[in-house]
């Protein structure tokens, strides 16, 4: 399988003294998608970040391996974070050295061919997205984090682009962790759902239902219930502390 | 069947529309300044506003073609862009490079920063009776004042456009595995641009405004000294008119740096539309 491995020992993170992670083991393995749901605040950007790198662990030791290199890892903000002065072409092709003749390949893998001398501004949202994605995939990453991408996108554009990642995901395997505050996005795509509440993860969960997914299949909605109703005695807790 | 709207005719009224648009954008503006020449040159004409306190816009065109047909008039122009032009090309270059200096690197902005932001709250045309005592009345206290005018709005907006930039972005291009050149090249200078042109509009004002006063103290040439001339000679037309020229020299150099400005940021909100229209 391709991709990296992902590793975390006792990690924990803190800011100005209070504990966001806490005490965190978690063993990703090459080639797999994890999801990370959780309340808002449990944590679950602050543990992407840290994998990502952009941010050190206050505690814990975090180990990303892949096979003979260093390992490549690309995150995939809520906001496409695209640089208005470039245009869609200028955007993927950012921080790329050589392979620049990709561009071309990985732009029609996301549904922008013909517009590569277009800027954002004149983009919607589900295509400024599709074009954060092609700045990820371009670099072939073995570890893409994704951090709620979809999130601020409609019902119709998220679904397209759930489809999107998926296909891109058969054809070029990577080990993927996705952030998301919905359930279903978590089940439909991942293979394994980690629950995140009170700084560790709570729940651990291997869904290893075949593809493609329906939202319709029994097993996956009975799973989004149950995980729905962990989240809302989170929520409720959260709220009692507050 | 109910038909809602008829598509072809509702692009034909769009166009229409932006025709009418461009009409407005044009023309519009020249609307009041001309009303105005024509009020004036009517209270002039019929006595209601004596032309000994304020000429005729007829006597003050028969001044100008007096003066363009010695030659005078091309020559004061000139001499003044010159004066500008230099002026301004010294002061918004160092304060570009001042900024992105102070801007960029932390210990240059803990070392200058205090210091020029002192300086600049000096009124440089309080400077005018020394750079006199030092420099004489030659071609560099002009100039030097002018470039000190022009310097702090482009230092200030400068220092400001990079300080502001969006920590998102770099923390976006520093994931992106940017170098430090490349971070400032392809993320903080392009994101601070907007902000330094606002400044270098600013600073061709200040060039403009430094001149008028350099060139009224103790010159031979330029329109300041058209002024400083005709008001010794009571020629008010002629005075009139030299204010009428900074206003159209104003006017045009603020078109220049708009055009500018539209090229550079065509990527930006604010300019896309224009430019696609």
């Amino acid at each position: 399988m391709s991709g990296a491995s992902v590793s975390l020992r006792s990690v924990g993170k803190s800011f100005a003294g209070r504990t966001v992670l806490n005490g965190v083991d978690l063993d990703i393995a090459a080639g797999q998608f994890v999801s990370i749901i959780g309340p808002s605040g449990a944590g679950k950007s602050t543990l992407l970040r840290l994998v990502a790198g952009l941010d050190a662990p206050s505690r814990g030791r975090i180990e990303l391996r892949a096979t003979g290199h260093k390992a490549d890892v690309r995150l995939m903000f809520q906001e496409d974070r695209l640089l208005p002065w470039r245009t869609v072409l200028g955007n993927v092709l950012l921080g790329v050295k050589g392979r620049k003749g990709d561009a071309g390949r990985i732009l029609d893998a996301v549904g922008l061919q013909g517009r590569e001398s277009e800027f954002p501004v004149g983009l919607s949202g589900g295509q400024r997205q599709r074009v954060a994605l092609a700045r990820a995939l371009i670099h072939e990453p073995d570890l893409l984090l994704l951090d709620e991408p979809f999130g601020a996108l409609d019902a119709i554009t998220r679904a397209a682009m759930q489809l999107l990642l998926e296909q891109l995901l058969v054809a070029r395997p990577r080990t993927v962790v996705l952030v998301t505050h919905d359930v279903e996005e978590a089940l439909l795509l991942s293979d394994r759902v980690l629950l995140v509440k009170d700084g560790g993860i709570a729940r651990d969960l291997i869904f290893d239902q075949p593809r493609p997914r329906h939202r319709s299949d029994p097993a996956l909605a009975t799973l989004k219930e149950e995980l729905l109703d962990g989240l809302l005695t989170a929520e409720r807790d959260l709220a009692a502390v507050a | 069947m109910t038909v809602v709207a008829d598509v072809s005719r509702l692009s034909k009224a769009a166009g229409l529309h932006q025709r009418g648009l461009a009409w407005r954008s044009v023309v519009l503006p020249w609307f009041l300044p001309l009303g105005l020449l024509l009020v004036w040159q009517f209270l002039s004409a019929t006595g209601i506003v004596s032309t000994a306190i304020v000429p005729a816009p007829s006597d003050i065109w028969d001044a100008a073609r007096q003066l363009a047909k010695r030659g005078e008039l091309q020559h004061d122009i000139l001499v003044s862009l010159r004066r500008v032009a230099i002026g301004f090309s010294i002061g918004a270059l160092s304060g570009l490079l001042f900024g992105l200096a102070v801007g960029l690197f932390e210990l240059l902005h803990d070392l200058f920063d205090r210091s020029l932001q002192m300086i600049r709250t000096i009124p440089h045309l309080a400077l005018v009776p020394l750079m006199i005592l030092w420099f004489g009345i030659g071609e560099e206290p002009r100039l030097i004042l002018v470039a000190m005018g022009s310097l702090f709005p482009v230092y200030i907006n400068t220092v400001g456009g990079i300080r502001n930039v969006d920590p998102k972005l770099i923390e976006l291009g520093r994931s992106y595995g940017l170098g430090r050149a490349e971070l400032v090249w392809s993320i903080i200078l392009p994101a601070a641009l907007q902000p330094i042109l606002v400044g270098m509009r600013y600073a061709l004002g200040v060039a403009w405004l430094t001149l008028v006063v350099g060139e009224t103290i103790a010159s031979r040439d330029g329109v300041g000294y058209l002024v400083q001339n005709a008001r010794e000679l009571l020629r008010i037309d002629i005075i009139v008119l030299a204010i009428i020229l900074y206003a159209i020299a104003g006017w045009l150099s603020d078109l220049v740096t708009r055009l500018i400005e539209r090229r550079l940021l065509r990527w930006h909100p604010s300019y896309a539309d224009r430019v696609k229209a």
